[in-house]
């Protein structure tokens, strides 16, 4: 049976950043992802990564902008660190070797982006995750000997000791079937987010939540689960992103009488404003008619007002996705787009140094929840938390790992039932319903009522939907009968990962009785500090799996109080 | 089915058409040969191939393998062949993969190159990646590494971030000629990912890169310049122009001259060119093995090589594709001509700095000024970033 100091789920770039720093510190360290590592969905992050490098910056107004975007619900603390890491670990990928854009001197060339009070994103093209991701994926084959790497293996569940610890994984082999228990001092999940329990999301398919579920069934809280991201510039059709670097190099937005509508939600900081301040004011013009397009249903991203020489070599990136998924061409003409989804800013409650309550398991990047980012993740701010908590995680991890005996669960028992039960799925009887028909009704259900704008009604009853959704999921069958990359059974398991985080979301945003952030309730519409300047936190309840716990825990200030919010 | 103009207005509404695709099928736990199968979906004509694939699958049969995960060509997962040619499935609309099909129905294969796993999922770990970890695909710094950044030129970050923008997703590994006959060559995704190395100005062992990838016979001289992977990549890496870079930077940055005699046979021909204005075959070998002078027609191994040549060229005079006449005397064209050509060998030869096109920076090839950055430095020319070291 295979055994690691840490084992990490999940090689996106909080996951290889664990890696590579957990080996650092002396760790036997493993990497399990369901893909191969460059497939991860980090790749798709397109902007740049956030960090106060410019001489003219300081940490300081970079952690007040997170604070400020976050709508004072991110965890100061938290804040602070991430903020003031940031220009060491940037300045350590460039060693590594990322290909970061130069400016006339030879140094790293800044760009703007949402929400942020100066220029202070570092980028490559509009390849920034691909570029991080493949530069991470290049030390992992260099360090191959002191990082075993599972490439497409699919973790099925968490192992718990009976002292509650978590202490290893069990995993199928996606090209043999095979299963297999994992023996871990310590686990670290850095799996992502769950955007596929929406439809249309610009998350991949590969994106369904599997750490925020596992972590929850094994009894880790879920933070900030109401806290989804909207992103303003998603393609009308697809649902494909258009980075916010777009507008960091001067885009505009136009509704369909060619007004910069920003100038009424935020004059100062217009197209650059936060992204749920934006994505908020496309949606109030589409639901009151000067939207453009089919249904009046898009707005327009003009793209023109930027030098196309510039356009061509910054946003080249875009300028493809516009000519091939949308048949434009956006140094000539503008561009449809619409909110669309896109972040989970919750996700599994941690500490700074990527602990979970449950001791052992640890969480990084988009399936964690720290929190930095509140009610509202700023741009380039998500690359730079899945470096700077991966490698907290893997640190602790490590260390954690040195000053232990190697656990004894009984991972057979549990492999034998992970087994037994892809077997069942395997077997299913075809009554019911496909797993494809649940996910889509799922996706549609997330999109029209947890989304830009939520009220009681809506949500109860996405809430009941849910519950008759994760019914019909536990029966829903399937057509492959084989071992080998039987990607059929894992998409009925990712069926029921996706509709455990949409459940947590929706109790969420029903209990969340304000207006903050990325949750807005017309029924709510003013953010109360008073009752609501706290994280809310599901739990599941091993004795009553039907009925999710809610609570409350403290927001962390440290020296900045909450304040009216205007961009 | 025609799209009505009206349907093309409102694509959210209508629009949609049926779409034939002919999938391969393999299952290897069956103990059967790989077969076809079809199945019909709706669409409209703008969808991608990934899409009608997992309309397929969703509505039809869950047990179609494919990997994929991002659909907008940023992850590399969906390596197909659609029709014959190599492609990323969720960058091939229908209507052109319906147009390219030879008889209205949309062909869907693995990749080629790399073993079948199921359906279309190839191997790519037992050839890709193999290749990818041959080429020391990691950065060797230059020391000491600076406090701050490293500083370079910003065309110079620029230019190797054509070849960063490799997705790794296999199209031109699948349909590479080179690597089709020698399954060991490097092959044009992992040099691809060598000139990321090479190019970057921060890395210290350039010069020990080119050797070991000029030396290899299976490296840089093994590419027949064929073209198939600059065809086959969704993100206009490159990879042939990445290998032709790589030459030049080895012979005439470094002077390598490797073993493979690939130097000398380069030299060969743009010195015939220069001298005939047209390539002169009996020429070539000779004066790859003994250089332009008219002694090295006598090199052993020329004559050896032409030796085993001789049934090819008996055969091409006997099929009438080559005259003894030109083959021994070469091509003559006019004066006037063979003056212009050597004109433009003086321009270009006379350049201070070699250009270098690059498609990163020029956008599209119908731009009408594509820029043109410098030659990224050898080695032997100091950087003038203040921390250089000597290497």
């Amino acid at each position: 049976m295979p055994a690691h100091d840490v084992l990490i789920i999940g090689a996106g770039l909080a996951g290889q950043r664990a890696a590579l720093a957990a080996a650092q510190n002396g760790a036997s360290v493993a990497i399990m992802s369901k893909v191969h590592p460059v497939r991860s969905h980090s790749v798709a992050a397109a902007g740049g990564i956030n960090a106060a490098i410019s001489v003219d910056d300081d940490w300081r107004s970079h952690a007040y902008d997170t604070v400020k975007g976050s709508d004072f619900l991110g965890d100061q603390d938290a804040i602070e660190i991430m903020c003031s890491e940031a220009p060491q670990e940037v300045m350590h990928l460039e060693h590594m070797g990322v290909t970061f854009h130069r400016n006339e001197k030879g140094e790293m060339d800044l760009r703007a982006f949402g929400g942020a009070s100066m220029k202070r994103t570092a980028y490559v093209a509009d390849i920034t995750g691909q570029a991080l991701l493949h530069v991470l994926y290049e030390q992992l084959m260099k360090h191959h000997e002191t990082v075993e790497r599972y490439e497409e293996w699919f973790t099925t569940s968490l192992l718990k000791d009976d002292a509650g610890r978590c202490c290893g994984v069990i995993a199928r082999d996606v090209r043999s079937g095979r299963m297999e228990a994992f023996d871990a001092k310590n686990v670290i999940l850095a799996c992502g987010g769950a955007g596929q329990a929406y439809k249309p999301t610009t998350n991949g398919l590969i994106v369904t939540g599997d750490g925020i579920a596992m972590a929850y069934r094994a009894g880790a809280p879920l933070m900030d689960m109401e806290m989804v991201q909207y992103h303003p510039t998603c393609l009308v059709e697809t649902g494909i992103l258009i980075t916010e670097g777009a507008r960091g190099e001067g885009a505009h937005l136009l509704n369909a009488n060619g007004e910069r509508f920003m100038e009424k939600s935020a004059p100062n900081k217009m197209e650059l404003a936060s992204r749920d301040v934006v994505s908020r004011a496309e949606q109030i013009e589409i639901d009151e008619g000067r939207g453009v397009g089919p249904n009046g249903a898009g707005i327009l991203l003009d793209v023109t007002v930027v030098p196309r020489k510039r356009t061509l070599e910054a946003l080249r990136e875009i300028v493809n996705l516009g000519r091939d998924f949308a048949g434009v061409d956006i140094t000539r003409e503008p561009i449809m787009i619409r909110p669309g989804q896109h972040y989970i800013m919750g996700g599994v409650k941690t500490d700074v140094d990527g602990r979970t309550p449950i001791e052992g398991l640890y969480a990084a990047g988009e399936v964690a929840c720290v929190s930095v980012h509140g009610g509202n993740r700023l741009g380039a701010n998500s690359l730079l938390d899945t470096l700077i908590f991966g490698r907290r995680a893997g640190e602790h991890a490590a260390a954690r790992a040195a000053s232990m005996g190697r656990p004894k669960p009984d991972s057979r028992t549990r492999l034998q039932e992970d087994a037994e039960r892809i077997d069942a799925i395997v077997a299913r009887p075809h009554e019911g319903r496909r797993v494809s028909e649940i996910k889509a009704e799922l996706g549609e259900t997330m999109n029209e009522h947890a989304a830009v704008f939520r009220d009681e009604a809506g949500l109860t009853e996405a809430r009941e939907t849910i519950a008759r959704l994760k019914e019909e999921a536990a029966k829903a069958w399937i057509d492959d009968r084989g071992t080998v990359f039987n990607q059929d059974v894992l998409g009925a398991i990712e069926l029921g990962f996706m509709v455990d985080c949409a459940e947590a979301t929706v109790l969420a945003a029903l209990e969340r009785k304000e207006s903050r952030g990325a949750q807005f309730r017309t029924d709510h519409p003013e953010r109360d500090d008073e009752q609501w300047l706290k994280h809310i936190d599901v739990t599941l309840d091993g004795e009553d799996p039907a009925h999710p716990k809610v609570s409350y825990s403290p927001v962390t200030i440290t020296q900045w109080q909450p304040e009216e919010r205007k961009y | 089915m025609e799209m009505m103009p009206a349907e093309a207005h409102d694509r959210r509404e209508g629009g949609t058409q049926s779409f034939k695709l002919r999938l391969r099928r393999y299952d290897p736990e069956s103990g059967e040969a790989p077969y076809w199968d079809e199945h019909t979906v709706e669409l409209e004509p703008h969808r991608s191939v990934l899409e009608a694939v997992l309309q397929a699958r969703d509505r039809f049969d869950g047990s179609i393998g494919i990997r994929c995960s991002c659909r907008q060509a940023i992850c590399g997962s969906c390596g197909v062949r659609v029709n014959g040619e190599p492609a990323l499935a969720c960058h091939t609309h229908l209507d052109a993969a319906l147009s390219s099909s030879g008889d209205g129905v949309i062909e869907i294969e693995p990749m080629g190159n790399m073993p079948v796993l199921k359906d279309l999922i190839v191997d790519m770990d037992a050839v890709h990646w193999k290749k990818v970890q041959r080429v020391t695909p990691w950065l060797l710094a230059k020391q000491p590494v600076p406090e701050r950044e490293y500083i370079v030129s910003k065309e110079s970050m620029v230019d190797v971030t054509q070849t960063m923008a490799c997705i790794q997703c296999g199209a031109c590994v699948s349909d590479c000629l080179a690597m089709e006959v020698d399954p060991g060559f490097i092959g044009p995704a992992a040099l691809a990912k060598a000139y990321r190395f090479v190019g970057d100005p921060r890395d210290a062992e350039q010069y020990e890169r080119l050797n070991d990838l000029a030396q290899d016979p299976q490296g840089i001289f093994d590419c027949t310049h064929c073209f198939k992977c600059v065809e086959a990549c969704p993100k206009d890496v490159n990879p042939m122009g990445q290998i032709m870079r790589l030459r030049r930077i080895a012979t005439s940055d470094h002077g390598i001259v490797d073993q493979n005699n690939g130097q000398r046979h380069e030299a060969a021909f743009t010195g015939l060119i220069r001298d005939y204005g047209l390539n002169h075959e009996a020429e070539l070998l000779p004066r790859s093995y003994g250089g332009p002078s008219w002694f090295g027609k006598f090199h052993p191994a020329a004559g050896k090589e032409l030796l085993s040549s001789l049934p090819v060229i008996v055969k091409g005079v006997l099929r009438r594709k080559v005259s003894p006449k030109l083959a021994i005397f070469g091509h003559k064209i006019p004066a006037a001509d063979l003056k212009a050509v050597r004109t433009i060998y003086d321009k270009v030869e006379g350049r201070e700095q070699r250009y270098e096109l690059n498609l990163y920076i020029a956008g599209e090839d119908e731009q009408p000024e594509p820029a043109i950055v410098a030659a990224p430095e050898g080695e032997s020319v100091a950087e003038s970033s203040p921390e250089g070291s000597n290497r």
